[in-house]
């Protein structure tokens, strides 16, 4: 990533001495990526790369591409040219259902089983990875994201409040101490409130654990909130990639420009209410 | 399914409606006549039964869903049963197709039948000049065809003739002055007629009066075997096809007209036997020819009588009318038979509550067979088919094809196969409830909560995984509905297996509808939809029970 900002934490995964507990954080990759679907191309000629230890933000319009390169990291979407390297090797050398479980997966909607319970569905990865007790790796993680067990762990994704639901969804990417996390659009459905404690929940834990983490937004402020760098996409490239502060000091084009211009207008209007 | 019936002697008359507790009395009369009968055979020489024969399976008598094909049956198996052969009764085979099926591949033995019939429903050939003039030309040549194309002996005709007989109503033919069918094309009177479908269709029906006499007629109304009498009597119609020897002729006040220009071709009633038992059986045979030339259509107006207005148990009258030939007990005329008519519904229905006890066992058997061997063809299918929809399209309609043939026609095809009675019934119910099944495990499965299934792909899941933790339970409920369907379905076809004899609760409807006999009918109809009701609530509790956790308040295993 272009913009440094990174904070202590970027170092690389074998670096990570503190506890077993936690994960060790993954670097991600991807070079000249090139993904068409039937007839359009949604992704053009992509190269990033993601520090282990850092989040990276994709930002853009629907349809910008942000969705695809996300999967392109745990092969849920398969390269047709160019390459995807976790952790330094190229994913297509290693098994898919192994990569998958390796890396935290947060969707918009929460994706949890309806007919699980909360513990059933935070232990979901770690009793795909044979971990000795899923349960108390569950019960771990919902901890961690600030849910009791005790309450929790027995009640149904639709007893939940949506912002119970997605701290579920979190605590499930990171219950089989995951060294990476996708998070695709994981805040949007929120609402504003439950939104603003969630991220702040999030910003903690990943203080805390240091995982690497991208994630698909069309907010630049949740972007700025998170983010230790941010690439701007639309139509299938890359505008832009760096902090806030060089996309606002050095905007690399018009749409990259207007963005900023959007965002903080609209942060002023708050800031001045 | 009424193809065939009968020849063509202008008779009178026709009503409607008979009755039955057939099946009740059938077993109950039979138990007690074919004891002492053996015993004391006196005048009926016996006929040695050929060590093969004696233990081998019993023979297979069968008949049409009529009142005269149902009587002529009872008495084939009275009288071998008198001269000791084992019978089984499969009574009211589903028509003609059916039940010539089955005798050519000996399914069954022994069936009455009539030379028209055989010429043009199974020969498919045409009336010659020759043969309409004389019966026995017709006979000589269907049995001929018959023995050289199928293997089927004719036994010689039983004597009578029931051929076709167009009837009005005796003050209709007054008014017009109707005596004979070239009357009835001269007439300019505007006359309606009530036709079966079978009638409508055939080439001696309705286009041959239309060709050969000309008639026309105001309007052609198709009408069930049923009702006709009942609408030509109310005036509904003004016409109708009939039967010669229709028992029901007296009981309205109908006239045949003559066929004075030979349009139907002769119907001469005779026993059909089976190459099995030809081969292995010639004493059956001769016993059986007993019965050749000797019943008269006089007779046989009066045994259908008997049957189709006074409503008396077939075996009494089969028996009986052995008995007048010579080729049974002496019987006191006239047992007390209480007319049906003052017998009402219900207290016919609970008099055959241990009948229709059996029948529902039948019944469920039957469905629950035919429904547990589709669970495990269709569940599975359906699963497999749930990750290749290129694939599932062109099977589910495959078997939507198999759900457009018709039932009767589906059985015909397999007695080939499979013979008749409870085995093929199964296997086309199974083939009917395939559908509902496969279809709605492959569309619910494929179909079940994306997000859900995306995500745990997402994080490491296996398709088998994905299957079983996600897809099956969120589809349970669906699948659920499909086995209801299908069920319910289940139920109401297996009616059908009466026409091939299976049994089950179809049999006393066949049997009514065979006999007019409303009671007969609605004591079938009533239990079988009754157990349809049931059968869904059932299924509605275990859809309860099955729904996944989030569905209601019920912790899984976690």
């Amino acid at each position: 990533m272009t913009g440094g900002g990174v904070s202590s934490t970027t170092s690389l995964s074998n670096q990570r001495p503190e506890s077993a507990r936690f994960p060790v954080a993954l670097a991600l990759r991807v070079t000249q990526f090139t993904h068409r679907y039937a007839q359009t191309t949604a992704l053009h000629d992509i190269t990033i790369a993601v520090p282990a230890g850092t989040l990276l933000a994709l930002v853009g319009e629907s349809g910008s591409g942000k969705t695809t390169l996300l999967r392109a990291f745990n092969r849920t979407i398969e390269p047709q040219a160019g390459c995807v390297f976790v952790d330094e090797r190229d994913v297509t050398t290693v098994d898919p259902v192994a990569l998958r479980r390796s890396i935290g997966y947060v969707p918009q909607s929460g994706g949890l089983l309806p007919h699980w319970n909360v513990g059933r569905n935070v232990a979901l990865v770690p009793t795909l990875t044979q971990h000795a007790d899923p349960a108390r790796a569950a019960r771990s993680a919902l901890e961690l994201c600030g849910l009791s067990p005790t309450t929790f762990y027995d009640r149904y994704p639709h007893e939940l409040s949506g912002g119970q639901r997605q701290r579920v969804a979190i605590a499930r990417a990171l219950a089989a101490q995951q060294g990476a996390v996708l998070l695709d659009e994981s805040f949007s459905a929120l609402d504003a409130i439950s939104r603003s404690e969630v991220l702040d929940a999030f910003a903690s834990i990943r203080a805390e654990l240091g995982f690497t983490a991208v994630l698909v937004t069309h907010d630049l402020g949740e972007a700025v909130r998170l983010a230790d760098a941010i690439a701007v996409m639309r139509a299938g490239r890359i505008e832009q990639t760096g902090t806030f502060h060089d996309l606002v000091e050095h905007a690399a084009s018009p749409y990259v420009a207007a963005l900023v211009d959007r965002a903080r207008a609209s942060a002023r209007l708050l800031a001045e209410a | 399914m009424t193809h065939a019936r009968r020849s063509l002697l202008p008779a009178p008359v026709i009503g409607a409606r008979r009755s039955r507790m057939l099946v009740t009395t059938l077993a109950i009369v039979l138990a007690i006549s074919a004891l002492p009968s053996r015993s004391r055979d006196a005048s009926a020489q016996l006929t040695p039964v050929p060590p093969a024969a004696r233990n081998a399976k019993p023979i297979v008598v069968a008949s049409k869903p009529f009142g005269e094909s149902f009587l002529l049956a009872e008495m084939f198996a009275q009288l071998l049963e008198r001269n000791g052969r084992t019978v089984d009764r499969r009574l009211g085979l589903g028509a003609t197709e059916v039940a010539f099926q089955a005798l050519r591949t000996n399914a069954i033995d022994v069936y009455p039948d009539y030379t028209g019939t055989g010429l043009i429903a199974v020969l498919k050939d045409t009336l010659t000049a020759a043969m309409r003039d004389d019966g026995r030309k017709a006979f000589a040549y269907v049995a001929t065809a018959s023995l050289q194309r199928f293997g089927v002996t004719w036994l010689a005709p039983l004597g009578f003739r029931n051929g076709y007989a167009i009837a009005v109503r005796s003050e209709t033919a007054t008014r017009y002055g109707l005596r004979t069918l070239s009357d009835l094309a001269a007439t300019s009177a505007p006359l309606v007629a009530g036709f079966t479908a079978d009638f409508i269709g055939r080439g001696d029906g309705w286009p041959g009066l239309q060709r050969v006499y000309a008639v026309r007629l105001k309007s052609v109304k198709p009408l069930a075997e049923a009702i006709k009498y009942e609408a030509v009597a109310s005036g509904a119609v003004d016409i109708i096809d009939g039967y010669e020897t229709d028992g029901l002729q007296a009981k309205y006040s109908l006239v045949v007209l003559q066929d004075d220009r030979h349009l139907f071709p002769p119907y001469d009633a005779a026993a059909l036997v089976s190459p099995r038992l030809a081969r292995d059986d010639p004493g059956a045979l001769a016993i059986l020819s007993k019965l050749s030339g000797r019943l008269t259509e006089s007779d046989m107006r009066a045994w259908n009588r008997a049957i189709e207005v006074d409503a008396e148990p077939i075996p009494v009258v089969a028996k009986r009318a052995l008995a007048s030939l010579g080729l049974g007990d002496a019987i006191a005329p006239a047992t007390a038979v209480a007319p049906k008519t003052t017998v009402g519904f219900w207290s016919f229905f609970w008099a055959r509550r241990g009948e229709t006890a059996r029948l529902v066992g039948q019944h469920v058997v039957l469905v629950i067979v035919s429904l547990a061997l589709a669970l495990l063809v269709a569940i599975p299918l359906g699963l497999w088919m749930s990750s290749r929809p290129t694939v599932a399209e062109p099977i589910l309609q495959l078997f939507g094809v198999v759900q457009t043939v018709p039932s009767i026609a589906l059985l015909v095809f397999m007695i080939p196969l499979l013979g008749i009675g409870t085995v093929p019934a199964i296997v086309a119910l199974w083939a009917y409830a395939l559908l509902p099944i496969a279809r709605a495990t492959y569309t619910s499965v494929h179909l079940a909560d994306p997000d859900a299934v995306a995500a745990i792909a997402a994080m490491g899941a296996t398709p088998r995984q994905q299957l079983w933790w996600v897809r099956l339970p969120l589809a349970a409920p669906i699948v659920l509905s499909g086995i209801r369907t299908a069920a319910v379905l289940t139920v109401g076809t297996a009616t059908l297996g009466a026409f091939i004899g299976a049994g089950g609760l179809g049999e006393p409807i066949v049997t009514g509808l065979g006999l007019a006999d409303a009671r007969l009918v609605l004591s079938g109809a009533l239990p079988a939809a009754a157990l349809a009701v049931g059968v869904d609530a059932l299924l509605a509790l275990v859809a309860k029970r099955v729904a996944p956790a989030h569905l209601r308040s019920h912790a899984r295993r976690s």
